[in-house]
């Protein structure tokens, strides 16, 4: 497929990830959520892939319109069954009849649902992945308490060993600028496999210039692939349609 | 040498009477990513189990599915190794909804769903370690894929008590476990330093100032030579009370591990210091002292006399009754003998009047009749 020749894809292995835990890094000055929606157009475009979308920050509508200017129909995508969309704007863990603990464990138990019955279809789905739009909005939900957020996102990761599923998480790292010991940042950083971080350019705002990317790619102690290179940093530019990556200077 | 002397201890195990000897094996984010802490651990445990000395390990499974520890170990050391699988469902979101079947797990693996319960936990772990033992394995050593998922779910005095209580337990040998210092207080970090008699930690080669908020862009060359290489500096605590320090550098290469000796701190912040030219700008030791021995021409009269630094605000005959006046005889001894007083040069300034400020306002020409 000409779009996983760019950049980014590279920096990812030519595929998308399988088994992994991706975490996507943003802040105010510049977002990092075309890149979870460039990921889900990508997931979607596979052939006999499933996505399950837990979605704190914006209603479907939302990202269904941003897909269609790239090429992709969400709402086809989900009546055919290739994505569970689990709006949960309103998310709280906490309930009169549930504690936190209680509240993450039945939508893990939600989502785990949905993937094993993603993969024992009769056109078993041979790529499934895990999106979560924010964790941010997840320690909001779980009235702050870091411990409960890290338990889910656990369990969440239990299924890209289990079922080859990988999770793919954006969380705005701004948000624990202010800290002393950012520790859940600290936590997703160890857990992750792939980072992607979204930052402004050093040299301040440009009108053909959005920001940069770094993607640190960590790999696995059984990678067979030799000591090469894992950390790229490049340019990009948010079009209406489609994303541009570039080195600095080479933008055409 | 320093993982030898660590495999060793781990192997030999404790004298009786003695407490288990403990490893602590520390990284953190900037060193090097945490993914080399975990190719040690892998490098420990296939060491330990290699010996042929009937050593076997009970690995505490955290972090990674423990398919995913056989997958790196080979297939003739699975009957020595038992699993304590904390990974899959420690705290029964699964069990809970849905039960899984009774042949489930393999046979060398246990699943553990209530890690909230550290008796069980500890329990659990001294079960395995017994059923080594009546397999004729003479040494059990505990492995802890980490003690940081630990202290999410138990207080830090309990886990404590907990590595306490298996290395005073007969059937344990030894014990060794990972810990992401970043991710914890320095006070926790010292507790698990004092009841461990090894500190290993991993350190970057390239010492990064914030690696959570570093402008990465301008570090990649230092973040890829991180991922290839690091320090492993190593502190092992001698039952005489002696401490030794070790620092090696660890390099990865295609999932494996090595081992070198590094040189001295000093000698490679001497070497980085000094700009490599063709040129000889280092001093011999005779330089040097010859270097000490030269005086300076501010410091000095050149006929034997006292230093006068005259700082005009003091008049001359002040200043030669000053007890406080240098005095260098070395060269002023030499001239005297060649009297070459009316040779040299000399300037004497008098002031006009001791009641003359420096840096006066007023003009010295103003008394010219031009």
């Amino acid at each position: 497929m000409a779009e996983l020749c760019d950049l980014l894809a590279e920096a990812m292995g030519h595929s998308l990830p399988v088994g992994k835990v991706v975490l996507i890094g943003d802040c105010v000055e510049t977002s990092g959520a075309f890149v979870l929606h460039l990921l889900l157009k990508r997931c979607l475009s596979l052939d006999s892939s499933f996505v399950v979308f837990v979605a704190l920050s914006h209603p479907f509508s939302h990202y269904d319109r941003i897909l269609r200017k790239m090429g992709c129909n969400l709402s086809a995508q989900k009546k055919n069954g290739n994505l569970h969309f689990l709006e949960l704007l309103d998310f709280s863990a906490r309930s009169k009849e549930n504690s936190v603990d209680d509240g993450f464990c039945k939508l893990y138990n939600e989502i785990r649902k949905s993937v094993e019955a993603a993969r024992s279809k009769d056109t078993k789905a041979s790529c499934v992945y895990i999106m979560i739009d924010d964790i941010s909005l997840l320690e909001i939900a779980a009235d702050g308490s870091e411990n409960d957020v890290l338990n889910f996102l656990h369990y969440c990761s239990t299924l890209t060993s289990e079922t080859d599923c990988s999770l793919i998480i954006l969380n705005h790292e701004d948000v624990y600028s202010s800290e002393d010991a950012p520790r859940l940042l600290a936590h997703l950083q160890h857990l992750s496999d792939i980072e992607i971080r979204a930052a402004p350019l050093n040299t301040g705002l440009a009108a053909d210039v959005h920001g940069q990317l770094t993607v640190i790619n960590k790999g696995l102690l059984n990678d067979d692939r030799r000591s090469g290179r894992r950390i790229w940093n490049f340019q990009f530019k948010v079009k209406e349609n489609s994303v541009e990556f570039f080195y600095p200077g080479s933008q055409h | 040498m320093a993982e030898g002397l660590i495999v060793r201890s781990l192997r030999d195990g404790s004298l009786p009477g003695e407490h288990a000897p403990a490893l602590c094996l520390e990284d953190s984010l900037p060193s090097p990513l945490a993914s080399h802490s975990h190719a040690v651990f892998r490098h420990l445990l296939a060491s330990l189990l290699s010996t042929g000395t009937g050593t076997a390990v009970v690995l505490v499974a955290f972090h990674r599915s423990p398919s995913f520890y056989l997958s790196l170990l080979s297939p003739t050391f699975r009957n020595s190794i038992r699993l304590l699988d904390c990974y899959s469902d420690p705290l029964a979101w699964k069990s809970n909804h849905h039960p899984p079947p009774s042949s489930h797990s393999p046979q060398n693996i246990t699943l553990l769903t209530n890690l909230n319960h550290l008796p069980h936990f500890l329990s659990s772990i001294l079960h395995l370690a017994k059923d080594l033992g009546a397999q004729g394995h003479d040494r059990v050593t505990v492995a802890i894929d980490s003690v940081t998922h630990m202290l999410r779910h138990a207080p830090l005095p309990s886990v404590l008590q907990l590595l306490t209580n298996l290395r005073c337990h007969e059937k344990i040998s030894s014990l060794f476990w990972l810990i992401h210092t970043d991710l914890h207080e320095p006070k926790v970090i010292s507790s698990f330093e004092y009841i461990s008699t090894m500190i290993a930690s991993l350190q970057p080669i390239v010492q990064l100032p914030d690696y959570a908020n570093a402008n990465i862009s301008a570090s990649i060359t230092s973040l890829e030579e991180n991922y290839s290489n690091a320090k492993f500096n190593v502190r092992l605590k001698r039952r005489n009370g002696r401490v030794k320090l070790l620092c090696e550098e660890l390099l990865i290469e295609q999932g494996s591990v090595k081992f070198s000796s590094v040189p001295s701190v000093s000698s490679v912040v001497a070497q980085n210091l000094i700009p490599k030219v063709q040129f000889n700008i280092q001093l011999s030791d005779k330089e040097r002292m010859d270097r000490a021995n030269v005086v300076l021409p501010f410091e000095h009269q050149g006929n034997g006399q006292n230093i006068e630094i005259y700082d005009g605000r003091r008049s001359l005959s002040e200043s030669q009754k000053d007890p406080s006046s240098i005095k260098i005889g070395g060269l002023s001894e030499q001239k005297r003998g060649n009297n070459n007083k009316s040779e040299k040069g000399e300037i004497h300034y008098i002031r006009d009047s001791d009641d003359e400020q420096p840096d006066s306002d007023e003009d010295p020409d103003d008394d010219l009749d031009i």
